[in-house]
């Protein structure tokens, strides 16, 4: 064999390693969490309480938390990134704007860990003062430091849709005597709509994914939440709460279905985006 | 009238959230500097081990955070170290050799593979330890595995900054190799790999800073809160995020709460650094410097 052969076989087998890899984390949990798929059971523990003294191992609650804690984060960051991009893009003096989009690319750079330390020693007192109730771990906390942890990102990318308007459409709107705003209403927005759907989808799942937020803010109670104040689970703290436990236990193999269902959606997310980028190939 | 109402409406929306963001991250930013930059000294990262005994591992450092440092930089390079080259080889194999199907078949995978939360990548290396200790007596979750774990969460990064560097070569030096003769081979290890390499080391440089942050992975795969050096890849270790988290949830006193904020802020200049470096490798600062050799 030459050189060439085992160069080019080299970068192929590392390319199916990283495809395989993807393949290799689903077949793990389905292969781990497979006794409790077993008749049909997956549809019920999606939909069943947790209350392992009366042998209940649903994860409903833990979806519960984590659908309320990500839709809640969401209704914060995405106006907070709309008006921010637009600021970024179009309002804000050049000078400004750029200092801004600099904070806001430091800003993907700080470590996770360090929103929820910070947000155990500051968030968590000021609402447990501002609302007078139990221990201030809430959904609420929680989601307000997570909009902290995705806004960044999804501001880059909402300014990166905004910044690749072609320059014809500019200058149209702009010999038409469109003032900034009337250009971001009426030409940016309308153009942009795609990459914003993008963006947003993208932090969904990434809101999904993280764990510490959640671990350390929301008080992790398995109980369905009934209101923004009270505690919860998600289902990423559930896996880094129940891997302590016993290997065999029932209570260990529902880490897999968490697990699964967070692969899953992740997954759908990441497919949903392409289609809607592949409708935008399309269209232009 | 009405267009009138909306522009300042919209204007002010925007300053307003803009602020908001700003001042947010300012107060989060400030916070931890006031409480956490008055705890920076030597004793915070030796204890009463002199720094020399610690770093020949004379003695062993038991109040500090140098395990936790140590345990963190051994994890970045053994992580690093193993998603490097598979990450650039399919990232070579993506830009230059992979067409139609198959090469959105692959990246496809890959944006799943980015996609999976990183405790998901944990829980995988968790069950990978368990699988492989019925072979293997000695694996238990440990450093190897960890690092591991750690590896496949950023080679999708790697792989995606390698080929949007080789991509992104304009067309008259990508074919001005093979107009000389040079072959595909030549072409990629002459031209196109030395020309994208500033992308390429801000990729690295963004992976060392996620595996250097990354908490959720390596509470699954066997970091624990006191173990000192590692020993060997086989054996448990510290971390400095690890810490971080620990000591939010479960500090005794006063002083430990003070080490928790001089480790958050040590992390947090780490990672600046390292994001800060990668900044400017990526606007090409660089790129003269490292293509003249």
């Amino acid at each position: 064999m030459d050189k060439t052969t085992i160069a080019e076989t080299g970068f192929l087998g590392a390319a199916v390693l990283s495809v395989s890899l993807t393949a290799l984390i689903l077949i793990f949990m389905l292969f781990l969490g497979f006794p409790l798929f077993k008749g049909g059971s997956f549809i019920t523990l999606l939909t069943t309480p947790w209350n392992p003294d009366k042998g209940l191992f649903g994860i409903y609650p833990m979806l519960a938390g984590t659908l309320s804690i990500v839709l809640l984060s969401l209704c914060w960051a995405f106006p907070l990134s709309l008006g921010a991009s637009a600021l970024i893009s179009v309002i804000a003096p050049a000078g400004f704007a750029k200092f801004c989009k600099k904070t806001v690319q430091m800003l993907t750079g700080i470590p996770t860990v360090i929103y929820g330390f910070v947000g155990v020693f500051l968030l968590v007192p000021f609402v447990r003062e501002m609302f007078a109730s139990g221990s201030g771990m809430s959904i609420l906390s929680a989601s307000l430091m997570l909009s902290m942890v995705i806004s960044p990102t999804m501001i880059l990318i909402f300014t990166d849709t905004f910044e690749s308007l072609p320059a014809s459409y500019s200058a149209a709107a702009d010999a038409l005597g469109a003032s900034p705003v009337q250009k971001l209403v009426y030409v940016i927005l309308p153009y942009s709509r795609r990459g914003i759907f993008a963006g947003l989808i993208l932090s969904v799942g990434r809101a999904m994914g993280d764990t510490l937020i959640a671990l350390m803010l929301a008080g992790n109670a398995v109980a369905v939440p009934g209101s923004i104040l009270d505690s919860a689970r998600t289902l990423t703290a559930h896996i880094a709460l129940v891997i302590a436990a016993d290997f065999d236990s029932i209570e260990f193999k529902t880490i897999f279905a968490a697990g699964l269902v967070l692969y899953v959606f992740t997954t759908s997310l990441i497919l949903l985006v392409r289609i809607i980028g592949g409708m935008d190939m399309k269209n232009r | 009238m009405k267009e009138r109402f909306i522009e300042i409406f919209i204007k002010s929306f925007a300053w307003l959230s803009g602020l908001l963001l700003l001042s947010a991250a300012f107060v989060i930013i400030g916070f931890l500097m006031i409480k956490g930059i008055p705890t920076l000294s030597l004793s915070l990262i030796f204890g009463d081990t002199s720094p020399a005994d610690a770093f020949l591992l004379r003695r062993q450092v038991l109040t500090g955070l140098f395990p936790a440092m140590a345990g963190t930089c051994l994890l970045v390079l053994l992580a690093v170290g193993m998603a490097t080259p598979v990450g650039l080889a399919a990232g070579i194999y993506l830009a230059e050799y992979g067409r139609g199907t198959l090469k959105s078949f692959f990246s496809l995978f890959c944006d799943i593979l980015a996609g999976v939360p990183s405790i998901v990548i944990g829980l995988f290396g968790f069950s990978l330890a368990i699988s492989l200790h019925h072979y293997i007596r000695e694996i238990y979750p440990c450093l190897l595995i960890s690092a591991l774990a750690l590896a496949f969460l950023v080679l999708p990064y790697l792989i995606r900054t390698t080929q949007f560097a080789m991509e992104s070569i304009p067309a008259e030096v990508r074919l001005t190799a093979p107009a000389l003769g040079a072959t595909k081979l030549q072409n990629i290890a002459y031209v196109l790999f030395p020309r994208s390499l500033p992308g390429i080391a801000s990729g690295v440089i963004l992976a060392i800073g996620r595996c250097a942050e990354d908490t959720s992975v390596i509470m699954l795969t066997g970091v624990v809160a006191a173990a000192g050096i590692p020993g060997s890849l086989l054996s448990a270790y510290e971390a400095l995020p690890f810490y971080i988290y620990y000591i939010s949830s479960q500090y005794r006193d006063a002083y430990e709460l003070q080490t928790g904020y001089g480790a958050a802020v040590i992390l947090l200049i780490i990672c600046a650094c390292l994001f800060l470096a990668a900044f400017y490798l990526k606007n090409q600062l660089m790129n003269r410097m490292l293509y003249r050799q």
